[in-house]
This record gives C-alpha cells, structure tokens and sequence, in this order.
C-alpha cells in the first residue's frame, strides 16, 4: 500500500486532526503515561501492582529522561501514594496516581480524604477483580466498591480514549474540585497495543493550562485544612460535595465538546449511544465491553434486529438524565454488569432502575452479570444477552448470569489439554 | 481481519515480536492490536501473543480463538501444549527450528514454512546460544513467508521497537527473511490468502 492511502486511510480514522503530533503503537498503560506527560503533572506517587505497572514504569523513564518536569515518588503502599497525592494536592500541585484492585482497596480511606479535601487529583486505575481466589484479570467490582467516596469515575474503552479521558479529566477535576478515577480493563486495554493519537504538547497546553489552586499550603498565608468540624458546618460542606458533584454532570459535558473541537474526538460525554435512533432494544454497558458489543450490534442489525447500545462512560456522576431520555424511546433496556454486588445485583443495573423508578416511563428492565474474573465477553456473549431481550417480555431473575459453568465443567475447564494429532511429531 | 498467534517462551521475545508487528503493519496504513496471552509472566514457561491486522480500526476485544497464522518461536511447545488449537483450514505454519521442512509431519491443508531462528539470533549476538532471542528473526521470516506485511516496514518497526541492538536486530530479521524455506511453491511464497 503506497504512503497516499496510507494517509487517505488514517485521515479517515482521525489520526491525521491537525493536532495530532504523531501515532505510537502503545498499550493501555502507556497511553496514560503519555498523557500524563502532556498534561504537565507534576507530582507522581505511586506503588506498583499487576497490570497497573506499566503506567508508573513509563512515567519513571520519562521524568528519569527529564521529558517532564515532575517530582517522582516511590512509597510503601497506596496509602502511601494516594497520602503523596494529597499533600502534593493541598499545596497546589498537580497530582497523579494509578493503581489497581487491592491497591484501590487499600487506599480507601484515602479516597474519602482526598474527595472531602475537594482535591482535584487524577487516578488510573486499571480494573481488575478482588480476591481471594487470587486474580490478576478483568472486572469492576474494585471501582465500584469505591462508589460513595466522591470520586467522579469514567471507564475506558480504547487506548485512546485512556489518553483523552486523562487529559479531560484534569480539566473537569480543577473546575469541580473533585477527584476523578480512570478506569481500563485489565490486561483487554492495559496490556493491548493499538494505535494512539499523541496531541501536540502546544494544543495541550491552550486546552490545559496549568493548575490554579484556590486555596493551598502557603506559609504566608495559613490555613487549616480537613481540620475538625462539628455537626454545625459538616452537613452543608457535604451538601456543597454532593453539589459539586451534580454540577459536574454538565462539565463533563463542556468538556468533551471542547476537546472535540480541539482534538476532533469526542465521546458523548457521559455516555455514548450507538444505533439507538431507531432502537427498540437498547443494552447498557461499560468500558471494553462496548467495543466488541458494536460488532455484535452491527450484525444484529444487518439481520433486522431493532437493537442499540449505550456505553456509560461516567459511573460517578451517575448518568441520570441520559437514561431517562433513553427509557422514554425504546421498549426494553438491558444492563451487561461486569461486577456484582452481593444480596443486590450488578450496580450499574441497581442504579438504572433506582434512576427510572421515578422516570415518567420505564420500560422493561433486565439485569445480565457477565465477564468477572476475566471471563472473555465476545460477540456470542452479546448476542446471547440481545436473543434473551428479544424473547423475553420480562426477567426470569433479578440477575440473569451469562456464560455460567456448571461446576463439572469448570473443573475440566482448568488444564491445559495438549495436542493429540501433533504430540507424536518426533523431529522437532 | 486476519489473525496472528505466536507461541513461545517467556524470555524468547513474542509479546515483543507481536507488537512490532502490530507496528509495522499500521506503519503499512492498516490498523492493527497486539496483546500477551493475559498471564502472569514467567521465563520458560508457554507463552502466547497475539496480533490482529484490519483496514479499519480494530473494535474486536477478545481472546483469539481461530488464527490464521501460527508463529511458533520453539518447536518443543508442538509436543507440549495444544499448539494447533483453532487454526483456521489453509492457515500457515511458521516454525523455528534447525530440522528440515521434510521431516516436520503437519496436516496437508496447512501452509508451513521453518527458519533456524535461534541459529541466526546467536551469529547476530542477540541472546546467548541456550537462550537465542528469536523474536525480530521470525519476524523477517514470517513477512517472506506469509506476505502480511512487508520486510521494509518490519525492519523499521524493529529498529523503532526493540531496547537495544536495532542494526543486529534489523540484520537478522533480513536473514531470516532470506534464508525461510516454505512447503509452499516459490510463486505462492508471500501471496498466500486465507479464507
């Protein structure tokens, strides 16, 4: 293929927008470093764990080779990191860390420290499921646990949408004041290669400028700060935390539309829908998911099925309006949850039904689990959920579990069979 | 959309090899994703990497179930693990191996090809004779071999890819391109289709 439709071709794919100062052929993980970088942060603490390392791995040869001018420490935990993040936070800086699954966990009382500090630090968190039993792949259920500490949360669904999310997120956290967490699938974004859109460091810089703190650690000027409160002033600043949070549901929005007249990509803000114009049956779900659930989409419709898809891309703040307007067109909605609370449901189904309950029109809702641990979520998968939405007028269950095992299949499912027709190859 | 599995051992370089790949079919102008069996990493043991290589953006997130072409970087996982699993019919197989093509016994509908990989690594330097890195040599290889990409771009994307040695690296990756031998005809060398 000659160098003119290789242009015509990657134009076509937005990698040619004006501001795109080159392609690189990076992993999840690395995407987040490059957009670290671009956004000029300049305190980074964090703690390695599997499959967060990349991200902290990268950035360390970047400020090591002084291409950004950041203060790196390494700490003891992610207490320690996120603890780093909020003094760096308080007086001013601008902070970033990543981490993953029991990192998140243990930095939970953190999280509420730094969303009640009104601190605007950014987060990558690369979703990986709890243990025990032990496992280093995909599912929600680490973010999700962290629902209620105030932190905005988005999920990725490409490489490039990590670079664009943190860029975004920067923005958004400074004009809130609240913290934002990103979050990539485990190994399906963190550890995959595809190609990423680097912006240039100048369009960067007039989107994001640098960091004006409103308040912060100055010797000159003292301040207190996360001192006690009696019950006479706590009520209203949490009520002015819930505010801000609302408030945000709109800046997410702004901002996604002046990325996209800067950088020509845009994702709908707090959601995306795809062929949802014409939609009877629409399934909501999140992060990679989204990206295989398209192919499923497509040739559900080349087949004359009326389905659709809606990606939620913000967890916190919840999408509320956004699928209030989809509940008022179409028949049927279904939630894939790649998490699942238990003696409740998936969370994103709780929270969709919590939503429509006062909805002045609620169409049938289902509830689907699917993917935890990793288990692989490919088109089958998707469209075994769209067959049971098409041939059911109601849920059979609260939570209807795709792709389960029985327990003698899993058993059997665990090794590794090898080759008969070539074991016996006696020449290699 | 085609789709590439390369089996072999941690240490070898496949989770590399896959993503200069990755590099330099997108260099090529199409688009392509790699990724790493999703594992916990360890020397020796088997380890899988995958690319996938599309005129349009790659949306599919899964696992790959049916490659078109297997790269195998150690012949002694053939008798090991199910090296085999999913192989599409027609698809190709890329061995590194010092054996001879006649002797390796593969089912007649697969294409296969075989390259001394590790002999080639160790005269560039690259590894030590009991750990030969073999990744950027099967790369040359499989461009002759299969035609999905083309020797230019792969030469550039490993010069761009690896962490040290680019001109031995590139170097070997062009003898290996040369010295290949394929059950395939001459002529079919590098056209090869799978359907």
């Amino acid at each position: 293929m000659g160098m003119n439709d290789t242009n015509d071709l990657h134009k076509r794919n937005g990698l040619m927008h004006p501001s795109v100062d080159k392609v690189l052929v990076i992993e999840g993980t690395h995407a987040a470093s490059y957009a670290v970088k671009l956004a000029k942060v300049q305190v980074i603490a964090a703690y390695p764990i599997t499959p967060q390392t990349g991200v902290v791995e990268k950035l360390s040869e970047i400020v090591s080779h002084r291409d950004l001018n950041a203060k790196f420490i390494k700490v003891e935990s992610e207490h320690s990191a996120m603890a780093c993040c909020i003094g760096a936070s308080i007086s001013g800086a601008r902070a970033f860390t990543a981490t993953s699954s029991q990192g998140l966990a243990l930095m939970h009382e953190l999280l509420h420290w730094a969303a009640g500090s009104r601190l605007p630090i950014v987060m990558v968190n690369v979703n990986r499921a709890m243990a025990p039993p032990w496992s280093i792949y995909v599912d929600h259920n680490d973010s999700l646990s962290q629902r209620d500490t105030g932190w905005i949360q988005f999920y990725a669904e490409s490489n490039q949408e990590v670079l664009d999310t943190v860029l975004q997120a920067y923005k958004i956290a400074e004009i809130v004041s609240l913290p934002i967490m990103i979050n990539l699938d485990a190994f399906v974004l963190s550890h995959t290669s595809e190609p990423v859109a680097i912006p240039k460091q100048d369009i960067v810089d007039e989107f994001l400028p640098g960091r004006e703190a409103l308040f912060r650690v100055n010797p000159d000027e003292p301040r207190a700060f996360g001192a006690l409160i009696g019950p006479e002033a706590y009520m209203e600043m949490r009520y002015k935390l819930f505010q801000a949070m609302e408030d945000a549901r709109e800046v997410i929005r702004k901002v996604d539309s002046e990325y996209s007249e800067k950088f020509g990509r845009s994702y709908g803000g707090l959601v995306e829908e795809y062929c949802t114009e014409d939609a009877e049956i629409v399934l909501m779900t999140s992060a990679t998911a989204v990206s295989t659930a398209r192919i499923a989409v497509d040739e559900l419709r080349s087949l004359g099925f009326p389905v659709g898809l809606m990606k939620v891309r913000a967890f916190r703040p919840f999408p509320v309006e956004e699928i209030r307007d989809l509940a008022r067109r179409v028949h049927k909605i279904g939630v894939m949850d790649r998490n699942i609370s238990f003696g409740a449901t998936g969370m994103i189904y709780q929270e969709t039904k919590a939503v429509l309950y006062n909805a002045p029109v609620r169409p049938k809702l289902f509830g689907f689990i699917a993917g935890l641990g990793g288990r692989d979520i490919t088109p089958e998968t998707i469209k075994d959920i769209y067959s049971y939405l098409l041939n059911h007028d109601a849920p059979e269950s609260e939570t209807v579990w795709i792709g389960l095992k029985s327990s003698q299949e899993s058993r059997s499912d665990r090794g590794d069979s090898s080759s008969e027709a070539f074991g016996q190859n006696e020449n290699l | 959309m085609i789709e590439i599995r390369m089996h072999g051992r941690g240490g070898q370089g496949g989770v590399i090899a896959a993503k200069i790949l990755a590099s330099a079919i997108f260099k090529e102008g199409r688009f392509a994703q790699s990724f790493p069996s999703f594992g916990v990493e360890r020397r020796g043991a088997p380890v899988l990497a995958f690319t996938r290589v599309d005129d349009k953006p790659v949306r599919l997130r899964t696992a790959i179930y049916e490659p078109d072409h297997l790269i195998v970087l150690d012949a002694t996982l053939i008798k090991s693990t199910n090296v085999f699993s999913g192989l599409k019919h027609g698809g190709t197989i890329l061995v590194n191996t010092s054996a001879s093509i006649e002797l390796l016994k593969f089912p007649e509908e697969y294409s296969v090809a075989v390259v001394d990989a590790a002999d080639i690594a160790v005269r560039h330097k690259l590894g030590a004779k009991s750990i030969p890195i073999v990744n950027t040599s099967i790369l040359g290889a499989f461009s002759r071999f299969t035609g999905v990409v083309g020797i230019d771009a792969v030469v550039e994307a490993i010069r761009e890819g690896v962490p040290i040695m680019p001109d031995e690296n590139a170097a070997a990756a062009m003898e290996a391109y040369e010295a290949v031998k394929s059950t395939a005809s001459e002529e079919i060398l590098g056209k090869i289709k799978v359907n």
